[in-house]
């Protein structure tokens, strides 16, 4: 049975048989907690504390959570959190990328002085515990006003989307053979229209897949909103938390259907984004 | 396809460097030089930016700053003798080493296994390889608000399941750190079984077949032949895992707040209770200030650690 280690080999055997019990054994602790979700979601106020598999399925926990009635309920405006969620990391993405796109292409193209400080400047923030710089910031955003507003989460939020763009990114352009550019070069392109039709294009896949993955990060998280917002700016992992407290009584349908509403987002980009998953996560560290 | 870890960034450009344009219009060549500096420029100010309010913490670890003392003034190091006298302080530094320690070692054990079974099994392994990532894109804190319902001892659905009945309580004093390793385990492992899958499927067939010719045992090929060309990859996994372990909030938050009393009082948790609950700037910039030196140090020691099993696997696949 020594091949069963052999990569990329795949044969119906004895032994894959007792991998596939081993995974099924896996997928069902990895699944059931949101399968609960779905369910618990699906309950109505009178049912929510059973532990039944089956109950009389309904919807109204969605319509309440995304209405003024579930608004009267916890004080949380899960509408304006979705939309400031939207808002939030879509306007944090878009910066990244217009900012880090360039510095990527330096990076991956040139050693220059001070190109490896950048990069390794970014990828510390990435490591850096965020509240070293939230709670000075925490003070700063009182002073001047940008506590609780839009543009502060934008802002604050480059410190988890910038570093994912740049790193992600440098790795593609790294991969692109100069000589394409070179060509372009020689057939009287300037250096920017070289860049924006040749090398751009041909980087396709990893902008996408960092904006996507970036979008999610800034999407998922969540001491930022805590700390720096309040009604105006909170977002939707600040919203459902709330549910959870809601007016000291207990909303667990409402509080699953808010979670699986904010779950909902990320999921549906990472199955886009599949392929490309691992070389993000990995900062470009590893290519797959 | 083709899976590398490239960790040796130093040194990567591509050789012969970057394409230099001698076609019209001509560029003069300080422009050329000045080229990638130029394009770094705006992603040099987010940097400063971002770096202004780190000092500024920093900075704060040294005042007696909170915000019921808006003029303060310089203490020196009375903040770090405060902290560390504290038995709190202690108690946030242990379970933090606790959990991300436990959490790392348990996650990576769990990563590799569920790699090396999705490369081995057949048709339900296909289909499940689709699903892995989910529960790694969900919020930890959604994660944590899931499990916070299940574990709830009288309406849970764990209680009910295992037969533990309600005064069985996952966020308990004795329970709580498993519970949180536990959830972070669920949400993690993913991450770990992805990045190690790519590892396995981009490792050379040869060597396997030679010692399969051999005779060799399972066991004789996983310890001799794989492990070593996946160290480099495990390691990945590894320094991310521990790195984002030291840092753990999120989940922590929702389940607990850092209790029962202390119990689960991390460093980042315990930061936010003084500087966001408490409003003392200071003490909880002094936390991060140190939590920020212990993560460094870890950083600095695994990627030694990941360059020399680089060299190593690269040695071993020749």
């Amino acid at each position: 049975m020594a091949t069963e280690l052999m990569p990329g080999r795949k044969r119906f055997t004895s032994g894959s048989v007792a991998a596939d019990l081993g995974l099924v054994a896996w997928f069902v602790f990895s699944l059931f907690p949101i399968v609960w979700m779905v369910l618990l979601s699906l309950k109505s106020k009178a049912e929510q504390t059973t532990t039944y598999f089956r109950f009389s399925p309904t919807l109204a926990n969605f319509h309440t959570v995304l209405s003024d009635s579930g608004r009267a309920v916890t004080s949380v405006d899960f509408k304006h959190a979705l939309v400031t969620s939207v808002v939030n990391s879509g306007g944090a993405v878009l910066v990244s990328l217009v900012i880090g796109i360039p510095a990527a292409y330096a990076a991956g193209r040139w050693r220059f002085r001070g190109s490896e400080n950048l990069l390794f400047t970014m990828l510390s923030f990435r490591f850096a515990p965020e509240l070293m710089v939230i709670v000075p910031l925490f003070v700063v955003y009182n002073q001047i006003g940008l506590f609780d507003t839009k543009v502060g989460q934008i802002w604050v939020l480059q410190l988890v989307t910038m570093p994912l763009v740049v790193w992600i990114l440098r790795s593609y352009f790294q991969d692109l053979p100069p000589d394409l550019e070179q060509a372009a070069l020689l057939d009287g392109y300037s250096r920017r229209r070289a860049f924006v039709m040749v090398a751009l294009p041909m980087v396709r896949p990893g902008i996408a897949a960092s904006a996507l993955l970036a979008f999610i990060f800034a999407w998922n998280n969540y001491v930022f909103p805590l700390i720096l917002t309040d009604s105006n700016a909170t977002t939707v992992t600040v919203a459902i938390s709330k549910f959870l407290g809601g007016g000291g009584q207990a909303y667990y349908n409402l509080t699953a259907a808010a979670a699986l509403i904010g779950a909902l987002p990320p999921l549906a980009l990472a199955l886009t984004i599949q392929r490309y998953l691992v070389r993000g996560l990995s900062f470009g560290a590893v290519k797959a | 396809m083709t899976t590398t870890v490239s960790g040796r960034t130093r040194g990567q450009a591509p050789p012969g460097g970057a394409p230099e344009g001698d076609g019209p219009p001509a560029v003069p060549a300080w422009r050329r030089k000045a080229r990638p500096y130029l394009l770094s420029v705006p992603a040099v100010a987010i940097i400063v930016g971002i770096m202004y309010p780190f000092v500024l913490g920093a900075y704060y670890s040294v005042l007696d700053y909170s915000a019921t003392n808006p003029a303060p003034s310089f203490v020196g190091l009375d903040n770090f003798r405060s902290v560390v006298t504290s038995p709190e302080f202690w108690g946030s530094v242990r379970f933090t080493l606790v959990f991300a320690v436990l959490a790392t070692v348990v996650e990576t054990a769990l990563g590799v296994g569920v790699a090396l079974l999705l490369n081995r099994s057949s048709i339900v392994g296909r289909i499940f390889e689709k699903v892995l990532i989910l529960p790694l894109m969900i919020a930890p804190v959604i994660a944590g608000v899931i499990w916070k319902l299940m574990y709830n001892p009288q309406f849970g659905i764990l209680n009910h399941v295992f037969g533990l009945g309600s005064t069985f309580d996952f966020l308990s004093r004795e329970h709580a750190l498993y519970s949180v390793v536990l959830v972070d385990l669920w949400t993690y492992t993913p991450f770990v079984a992805i990045l190690v899958l790519a590892g396995i499927r981009s490792l050379p067939r040869e060597p396997f077949e030679a010692s399969e010719v051999d005779g060799a045992s399972w066991f004789y090929m996983f310890r001799r032949l794989m492990l070593p060309m996946m160290w480099p990859y495990i390691l990945v996994a590894v320094i991310f895992r521990f790195m984002d372990c030291l840092k753990i909030f999120d989940i922590i938050q929702v389940l607990t707040q850092g209790g029962p009393g202390t119990a689960t009082r991390s460093l980042q948790v315990g930061a936010f209770e003084d500087s966001i609950t408490n409003f003392n700037y200071s003490r909880g910039s002094t936390y991060m200030f140190i939590l920020w030196a212990i993560v460094y140090l870890a950083a600095n020691y695994l990627v030694k650690v990941l360059g020399r099993a680089q060299r190593r696997a690269a040695g071993a696949e020749d």
